[in-house]
């Protein structure tokens, strides 16, 4: 089937896949790093083994990302 | 406003703009913008915002310069190292445009000062480093209906969106900090340079966008670039009725200093 994922077209091999089986496809190790949507509805972490992705699916991963300080004398 | 003859030709570029006129600019010299530390996106978003003419810019960061920050924090110089952020900071504004007035504030933001001190500003620049702040000036806005630009750098990507009242804020997107372990330290992950600036300017952009009213602000969407590719995306969302800060049944109901160390030196 073609879903989308982060606005890019993907193909996954199955019918259909859990949202925790498209993040390991994808190679995303730490799952506490990113929020998912799927078709534009945040998935609550628990529910990424049970939700399904199916085709023409919207996929979106987020990551969290730090900032701009970065500085090395914060406590 | 009266503007005086230096003040025309000093904004001139912005009042020939049909959609800035002398109206946008008085909007932007009556503006009061707050930059939550002066580094890698604070340097670049306090430069321009000085160089518009922004009223009142707040700079907060309890930070004194080192060598490492001169790779991208560029509104410090090398004879500022050891010399205090927000004085730093505050010297280059009043350099670059005598017209505004900066207010400094050196310590760190906490749950005991962040509402006291957002409260007399129009919009917040966060350009911290760690995510306990940048959950705390969060929940700090959304308590007080205060708009704000979120701005995240990792590597050669960056991220950024903008909250204002009854639109997503960062919580809808991300519940809480990450676990302290999954965070790369900052010196383990790096950052190159000038991503610091892509990221700093598109945040106060937003604020001049928000100040003189116009056009469509990064509300309700996460605007995500990737340097290394140069592809910029956008992920669009809505506001997130299990976000625990602003949605149907909010279980953050005062403010706290969640724990993690940002960015271990080790
Ligand atoms: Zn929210």
């Amino acid at each position: 089937m073609k879903i989308k994922v982060n606005g890019k077209d993907q193909e996954v091999k199955k019918t259909s896949i859990s949202v925790y089986e498209l993040l390991s496809e994808n190679k995303v190790q730490r799952i506490d790093m990113v929020s998912v949507q799927l078709n534009e509805k945040f998935i609550r972490k628990e529910d990424f083994q049970t939700v399904l992705v199916k085709e023409n699916d919207e996929v979106d991963f987020l990551f969290f990302m730090g900032g701009g300080k970065y500085s090395n004398s914060d406590e | 406003m009266d503007f005086s003859e230096e003040q025309i030709e000093r904004y001139s570029r912005h009042i020939i703009l049909a959609d800035v006129g002398p109206e946008g600019q008085e909007a932007i010299m009556n503006g009061k913008v707050l930059i939550i530390g002066v580094g890698g996106l604070g340097s670049p978003a306090a430069f321009y915002l000085a160089a518009a003419g922004v009223g009142t810019i707040g700079l907060i960061d309890g930070d004194i310069v080192d060598l490492t920050n001169l790779q991208r924090q560029i509104i410090h110089t090398t004879p500022d190292l050891n010399k205090a952020k927000v004085i730093s900071a505050k010297e280059k504004i009043e350099k670059l445009n005598p017209d505004v007035n900066t207010i400094v504030y050196q310590k760190l933001i906490t749950s005991e000062n962040i509402i006291e001190i957002i409260k007399d500003y129009d919009f917040v620049i966060d350009g911290t480093d760690n995510f306990p702040t940048k959950f705390l000036i969060n929940d700090a806005c959304v308590f007080i209906q205060k708009p704000f630009s979120h701005g995240g750098i990792l590597r050669f990507d960056g991220q950024t969106m903008t909250y204002t009242p009854g639109n997503a804020c960062y919580r809808c997107v991300f519940n809480g900090p990450p676990p302290k372990d999954a965070v790369p330290s900052c010196s383990q992950a790096g950052i190159l340079g000038s991503i610091a600036g892509i990221l700093g300017t598109i945040q106060a952009t937003e604020a001049l966008k928000y100040l003189i009213g116009i056009g469509d602000l990064l509300t309700n969407r996460m605007l995500i670039f990737d340097a290394l590719n140069m592809n910029f995306n956008t992920v669009k969302f809505k506001r997130n009725m299990d976000c625990p800060v602003c949605g149907d049944k909010p279980t953050i109901k005062e403010l706290i200093d969640e724990e993690q160390a940002a960015c271990d030196l080790n």
